[in-house]
């Protein structure tokens, strides 16, 4: 295998030699077009592939190369792209998905060389061009032209245009053919079905969107094995699309409830949330919000941090930060220490400056109920589950280190990061602490400020924990709300109404949902002496007074709620509360009621109700019973509104509770007095105007019947002898029993409608003493239902002013 | 928690003496009340008094912290000043080492200071001489 030495053999194939520059001649000898020359040189067998090749232009080979399925050389391949990438890429899809189906178009683009070409000899050359090595002269087929047949001056190019056109023009008939098809069939086939709409839909969105058609309710099941996205988010802007404007674009037959409930599924699928969840979402916000909502939980928020003006000024924390090349700017102007972290070239949680402790990184809207508590210096306050300690740290700088914060989390590994951070923050008036924040009042309470950051669903972070969309079920939801009733009183009770500075309690979740927001601080309302104030902050929408079958209080205006996709923050909802009494009533619509009505004079209210308890705590100390004949009465005169089986079971637990803690007993006994929520089957809908109605008639109608019922009862003397000796005996130990509950009731006195009457009734009465002996069982139908055939017609008639209601 | 005993005062002083000589007192007597150290746990807080009333209330195992934490008392009942008192050591500290902003990102980073990296230092230091770290912007970064 020695190299044959021989000058006249051109040097010839991808080799360096054949780079070689000879001289002129031999250079232009190739490039001229010379028929001759080609017939005049001994080709090799390689030599005539490459020939036939350039005769016929890169596209026919390339083509011919995959239609063929042989493999293609890998020399050939990269001159081809070279010369016309584009036309190879589309060539070699289309060639790959049609899979030979239809080799017509590269056929006939093949026969349309063949005629040019000469026959057989060319065929195997266009068989055999695949082996040859790819030419490093890139002459784009110079060769072939002069063997034109048509007499164009077309170069190999512009003739690959134009068969390239014309497969195009091809394909595209057969897809329309496919199309064509699938509209032909009446859309019932379930496949068909949505490509059907979504190819009417898709190719007539952009020219009429009436045309959209909801593909029938049955199938989704293609979707649901095997969902195809980009259809789904089509579908989803088109239904989006005709809900805008229902009543022109609806497809006929079809429902509106029919179509949200395909957009439910359709998000559901596409954003990938539990049904539950999605149907909550859908129940909370109109369609374009609700994708805008899914949307903002996609993507995570901003990175915020609030500068620790303990230790430094936000001015030089921000000059420290961008020195160490972190992006960052104030947060807004409705925040004087939060900065917004755009991005960072250093880790943030890691920077000398919070080493140091002069930032903590806090959510923007983790910033909110701290400002809407606003403590002042000096005071005890107490955060009922404080982990991982950034609001309770806020607390503390904005206390300036004075006072003392009570900061108390359940879980205790979450503890120590509270430790943690409050050490690092350099926060030194703070008392760490690892209860069940049910436990409070019991452990310490009287505090001025409590912020109650209660455990929740999570539904409003989940662009950070994209977990809660599936996990979240109607239980999880439900055990929230009802932990965090149970908090929330805790809480409340933990309060002292008679602070001088304070008596605030924050109550605030991370969550959208309405069941553990408002639900829960209506809840409260009714059982508690508190009224809600506003939180003092300017921006937020206001929450609910009404979601669909529920009504809350009219006050919940003031409490406000946080989204993702209005404020750029997590979804929050915060509710600043006042406690006007400490103490607490049994059943307390009373209170909200006097909450609502007094409102407009709440200063008055505010600085009523504290003296007033503090001065009928005393005589509640001392109850003794025979002083306190007038509470029978007063206890009468108000059972009119509570039910009559209630006050025996209040009553009973108020003895009980008496032994053990009397201030309860006090709370429990008054509440029983205003004891005005268990109207058995009365809708709350109407509970709060009915009574504020009813307090008004009560104290009409105590005025006007107590002489009548002393009227009343002389008559029932004479008439109903047999029965007097039976209730005397049992009015007596019940008497005994319900004048100490009902003195303390009295001295916690909630209703200051109640206390004017007080003297005018007791003055009235005190005269007739033991007529409320016997009229005590009136007050107690339960044990003598039939007897009380009596709660004479005075009775009844408030009985029937109830029923009215 | 419980007020410290005679024996673990005088352990604890001696220690925070190395750091800050007889400045001892400045800690108990301050401007803004009176602070005094309760053991808990075995670890040391600096709490001042008006946190004792609440705290009292608070149940010993539920108890997890108050105030400031000093440092611990060691099984061995030798005490062990923690990072945590840093902030009341500083201002009092008799020896002083600064580093220089080279050497201070290594050095939070858990690294050796080489002596290259030493800024300044208070004059008259002896060796094994209990110190305060600080940057050279008189930030207090550690106790050594």
């Amino acid at each position: 295998m020695g190299r044959k030495l021989d000058p006249t053999k051109e040097k010839r194939g991808p080799g360096r030699k054949a780079r070689k520059q000879r001289g002129a001649e031999t250079e232009l000898a190739r490039f001229l077009p010379a028929a001759g020359d080609e017939n005049s040189k001994r080709l090799s067998s390689r030599a005539r592939k490459r020939a036939a090749k350039r005769r016929l232009g890169s596209v026919e080979a390339s083509k011919t190369n995959e239609s063929l399925g042989t493999k293609p050389s890998p020399g050939k391949l990269p001159k081809e792209a070279v010369q016309t990438p584009g036309k190879k890429g589309t060539q070699a899809l289309f060639n790959a998905a049609r899979d030979k189906k239809h080799p017509v178009p590269a056929h006939s683009s093949d026969e349309e060389e063949d005629s040019e070409d000469d026959g057989t000899v060319e065929q195997r050359d266009l068989w055999g061009s695949e082996d040859s090595d790819a030419d490093m002269v890139d002459d784009y087929g110079v060769d072939s032209d002069s063997e034109e047949a048509d007499g164009e001056e077309l170069l190999p190019i512009e003739r690959a245009a134009q068969k390239q056109k014309a497969w195009e023009a091809a394909a595209g008939a057969q897809w329309s053919e496919e199309e064509t098809d699938e509209e032909d069939e009446e859309g019932m086939s379930p496949e068909s079905g949505p490509t059907k709409d979504e190819a009417e839909g898709g190719l007539q969105i952009n020219v009429d969107e009436e045309e959209f058609v909801l593909p029938p309710a049955g199938e989704l099941d293609l979707d649901a094995q095997a969902p195809d996205l980009q259809r789904v988010h089509k579908r989803i802007q088109d239904i989006v699309g005709v809900l805008r404007d229902f009543g022109a674009q609806r497809e006929e037959g079809r429902s509106r409830p029919e179509y949200l409930g395909r957009l439910q599924k359709d998000l559901a699928t596409y954003y990938s949330y539990g049904d539950f969840l999605l149907g909550k979402l859908v129940e909370l916000f109109p369609a374009p919000e609700l994708i805008e909502f899914l949307e903002a939980n996609e993507v995570p928020r901003p990175i915020t941090l609030r500068t620790n003006t303990l230790k430094t000024r936000r001015r030089d924390l921000a000059q420290a930060l961008i020195n160490r090349g972190v992006n960052l700017d104030p947060l807004g102007k409705w925040s004087k220490t939060g900065l917004v972290v755009y991005d960072s070239s250093v880790p943030i949680g890691a920077t000398p400056e919070y080493l140091a402790g002069h930032y903590m990184l806090q959510g923007a809207s983790s910033m909110l109920p701290v400002m809407a508590l606003a403590p002042q210096e000096h005071e005890w306050i107490l955060d009922m589950c404080c982990a991982p300690g950034g609001k309770t740290s806020y607390i503390a700088q904005l206390m300036k280190n004075t006072g003392v914060i009570l900061a108390n989390d359940a879980n205790a590994e979450r503890l120590k990061s509270v430790v943690g951070n409050l050490h690092r923050l350099g926060v030194t008036n703070a008392i760490i602490s690892h209860y069940d924040g049910r436990q409070f009042p019991k452990v310490v309470g009287g505090f001025d400020r409590v912020l109650l950051d209660a455990p929740c669903s999570g539904t409003g972070i989940i662009s950070k924990d994209p977990a809660v969309k599936t996990n979240k079920d109607e239980k999880d939801v439900l055990r929230c709300a009802h932990l965090q009733k149970e908090l929330l009183l805790s809480a409340i009770d933990s309060v002292n109404a008679t602070s001088k500075t304070g008596g605030y309690l924050v109550y605030c979740t991370c969550s959208v949902m309405v069941e553990e927001n408002e639900w829960v601080v209506d809840y409260a309302l009714k059982k508690r002496s508190v009224r809600l104030v506003p939180t003092g902050l300017d921006f937020g929408q206001e929450g609910f007074t009404r979601f669909r079958e529920r009504r809350f209080h009219p006050t919940l205006r003031s409490t406000r709620r946080f989204y993702p996709h209005t404020h750029n923050m997590d979804g929050f909802f915060i509710a600043k509360f006042k406690k006007f009494s400490n103490s607490i009533p049994q059943a307390g619509t009373g209170n909200s009621a006097t909450g609502t009505s007094t409102d407009l004079d709440s200063p008055d209210l505010k600085g009523q109700i504290p003296p007033k308890s503090e001065n009928s705590s005393q005589p509640a100390k001392k109850a003794k019973v025979a002083t306190e004949a007038k509470q029978p009465l007063q206890k009468r005169q108000r059972s009119n509104k509570a039910s009559f089986q209630k006050l025996n079971g209040v009553s009973k637990g108020a003895e009980s509770e008496l032994c053990t803690v009397p201030s309860i007993t006090k709370v429990q006994a008054s509440s029983r007095l205003q004891g005005s929520s268990k109207l058995p089957g009365k809708a709350d809908v109407t509970r709060e105007p009915k009574m504020t109605g009813k307090l008004k008639k009560l104290r009409f109608s105590k005025k006007a019947a107590s002489p009548r019922q002393s009227a009343l009862f002389k008559g029932r003397d004479t008439g109903t002898p047999a029965v007097q000796p039976l209730s005397e005996t049992q009015a007596t130990p019940r008497l005994k029993d319900r004048g100490q509950t009902l003195g303390k009731a009295k001295g916690a006195g909630k209703a200051k409608q109640q206390f004017p009457e007080e003297p005018g009734k007791k003055a009235k009465f005190q005269d007739s003493g033991t007529p409320e002996g016997p009229q005590v069982p009136t007050q107690v139908p339960t044990v003598t239902p039939r007897r009380s055939g009596r709660p004479p017609p005075a009775k009844r008639r408030k009985g029937a002013s109830q029923q009215l209601f | 928690m419980r007020p410290l005993t005679e024996e673990e005062t005088r352990v604890m002083f001696e220690k925070i003496a190395k750091y800050i000589g007889e400045n001892l007192q400045l800690l108990v007597d301050r401007p803004d009340g009176t602070y005094c150290f309760r053991l808990h746990n075995d670890r040391v807080y600096y709490v001042s008094e008006k946190m004792l009333k609440l705290a009292a209330n608070i149940s010993r195992d539920k108890l997890v912290s108050l105030g400031t934490c000093f440092g611990k008392f060691t099984k061995t009942h030798k005490f062990r000043l923690h990072i945590t008192a840093l902030d009341y050591l500083a201002p009092y500290a008799k020896y002083k080492v600064w580093i220089k902003p080279g050497a201070e990102q290594s050095f939070l980073y858990g690294n050796h200071v080489l002596k290259s990296g030493l800024g300044r230092i208070t004059e008259s230091t002896s060796q094994y001489q209990g110190v305060v770290v600080y940057s050279m912007a008189d930030i207090p970064l550690e106790i050594l």
